[in-house]
């Protein structure tokens, strides 16, 4: 089936979940709200000219300029009877972090939600062993989230070339190209 | 002692960070009921560097390098599957040599992963001679690597809208030497030493079972899914690159066990050698880079210093990035000799990428690990472990 009219059928079911569906380079993306994404999900994976066996990505993004809704939970899902792919993204609040496994559906979202826990601090309702999986459990923080910098504040341990260098690339940035 | 009852207890013991048999830094909690696995919980993370965020970081050209570093022993395809969803992101084509070009790669390291996955995992379970036999032939492969990029590991060598320079046709004889030579081996010095050894057999023939339907539910790719006998190969099911044009098969196992699993491997070194020879013999001439792409690819050395638009476009790529990305999201999924390695990029138009996922298939196949080892023996955890063919600079990215 054409990912066109997998949205269209999973429209016509959840009209009031389904906010947009987006199309890029022949790719369709349906965005939904994150209440019902269980019936969702099963709803896709068990009928049977959807038959979506296999989760091939999960995945969080985060929108950091957006005022709500800030994280994404991206679902990447194939069938392999009908070869057919479809991008189901789910919005989750910031304040409301938390939307629900899909583990029961697919074995193969555990690890994909442990990491998604991981990188952005989505808790997954449901999930049978939500832990850290590639951060060391009293990590704090959430590596992934945009707010998050990408080196750490040695303060008085840093190296002092480094401030130098930050100097220059300040100074620099008037020649720069706009 | 007669009389009193003997105590049992369960042991817990943890196996690796720092292990000989699984193929890096994974650690495995195991709690043991006499020689029985009773609960099996796999650790990862200890190579973790952040790939995801230091490419955030990055211009789409500049994080290239990242990706060989992730499935190191086969970064050749990981720069081919970076390379396809960025170009698959800008819309720009490759043209054709460097499409066969890079299928060339891209089956050349598979031959050389296999070597290994299929060569450590026999080391574990206690048959050398193939290790030994096998990595001779894979530094003919590195060799020929070298000989075109000057790297032989970390490669760097595919660009996004082509590859970096064109291959030599000493580079084309030589490889065309080593897929006439190498079906024969395969045959003679690999499959004789094990195929029909008793104790191979054993170790292998119904351990770690998994079903087709299991297998597709847990999210397992390449090999490991096509020994349970599910077709899926993502060079056929979505093409890219010169697979279209070439003919292969794709061989599937029936039991979905260690040893199917490993006949699956070993049938694809057959199949790779039969891409790469199609590929030589069809190899057409022309450029090796996008030429009509000047906002996306860098121009010819020489134009650069020579003409005045072409510096432009080298200045403004190398410190900005592709500015003209469009904004929107996709997913690409090449076939690395692991699996399915997907990328999910989404841009903001701006050069650096908005964010990228990486979907690693050692990572989904370290999480089945439990489900292969549990009540299982202590003994086929490690031919478990070397049958998913994991590496973890990929797992942990």
């Amino acid at each position: 089936m054409e990912p066109k009219e997998i949205a269209e059928l999973i429209k016509d079911r959840y009209p009031a979940e389904v906010k947009e569906i987006t199309e890029f380079r022949g790719q369709t993306s349906v965005v939904v709200k994150k209440d019902r994404i269980k019936e969702i999900m099963k709803y896709l994976h068990s009928t049977p000219e959807l038959y979506f066996d296999y989760l091939k990505d999960l995945c969080g993004v985060d929108y950091a300029n957006k005022k709500d809704n800030r994280f994404e939970v991206v679902y990447h899902l194939y069938s392999m009877r009908h070869r057919h792919m479809i991008r189901i993204k789910a919005e989750v609040d910031e304040d409301d972090c938390n939307i629900d496994s899909v583990t029961d559906i697919w074995a193969g979202a555990n690890w994909h939600e442990r990491e998604c826990y991981d990188m952005y601090g989505i808790a997954f309702n449901g999930h049978p062993d939500l832990r850290r999986i590639l951060m060391p459990e009293d990590w704090e923080g959430h590596p992934l989230r945009k707010d998050y910098p990408l080196k750490a504040d040695l303060g008085e341990m840093e190296w002092k070339g480094y401030k130098e260098v930050i100097e220059t690339a300040e100074k620099n940035k008037q020649y720069e190209v706009r | 002692m007669a009389g009193t009852e003997l105590r049992t207890k369960e042991l817990t013991i943890s196996m690796g960070p720092q292990h000989p048999a699984t193929h890096g830094v994974l650690r495995v909690v195991l709690d043991l009921d006499g020689e029985t696995v009773v609960k099996c919980t796999p650790y990862v993370g200890y190579l973790h560097r952040g790939v995801e965020k230091l490419s955030e970081n990055r211009t789409y050209l500049s994080a290239l390098p990242l990706t060989d570093r992730l499935d190191y022993i086969s970064s050749m395809s990981n720069n081919v599957g970076y390379c396809v969803a960025v170009e698959r992101l800008f819309g720009i084509e490759p043209p054709e040599r460097a499409k066969y070009i890079r299928t060339i790669m891209s089956e050349m390291t598979r031959i050389s992963s296999h070597i290994i996955g299929i060569s450590t995992h026999a080391l574990d379970i206690g048959a050398m001679t193939l290790f030994l036999y096998s990595f001779r032939d894979r530094e003919r492969l590195l060799d020929l690597f070298e000989m075109t990029c000057g790297a032989r590991l970390t490669v760097s060598y595919p660009r996004i809208g082509g590859v970096r320079n064109d291959v030599s046709q000493e580079f084309l004889d030589k490889l065309y030497e080593f897929t006439e030579e190498f079906p024969q081996i395969v045959e003679d010095q690999y499959e004789t030493l094990i195929d029909q050894n008793r104790i191979w057999l054993q170790r292998t023939k119904g351990i770690g079972v998994i079903s087709a339907e299991e297998a597709i539910n847990w999210g397992l790719t390449g090999p490991t899914l096509r020994g349970s006998g599910v077709p899926y190969d993502v060079r056929k099911y979505a093409p890219y690159d010169a697979y279209p044009y070439v003919e292969f098969d794709v061989p599937i196992g029936k039991n979905g066990d260690v040893y199917d699993r490993y006949k699956c491997r070993m049938e694809e070194l057959k199949q790779s050698n039969r891409i790469i020879k199609q590929c030589i013999e069809k190899m057409p001439e022309g450029p090796v880079m996008a030429p009509d792409a000047p906002k996306f690819t860098l121009p010819p050395k020489d134009r650069v210093l020579t003409d005045m638009e072409s510096m432009i476009h080298q200045f403004v790529l190398i410190t900005k990035g592709p500015i003209a990305a469009p904004c929107g999201e996709i997913y690409a999924a090449t076939e690395v000799p692991k699996g399915e390695l997907g990328f999910y990029i989404v841009s903001d138009g701006s050069g650096r990428p908005y964010r990228m996922r990486l979907r690693a298939p050692s990572f989904v196949h370290v999480s089945v690990l439990p489900k292969l080892c549990e009540g299982a023996l202590v003994a086929d955890v490690i031919a478990n472990i070397g049958t998913i063919d994991i590496v973890l600079g990929e797992c942990d990215r």
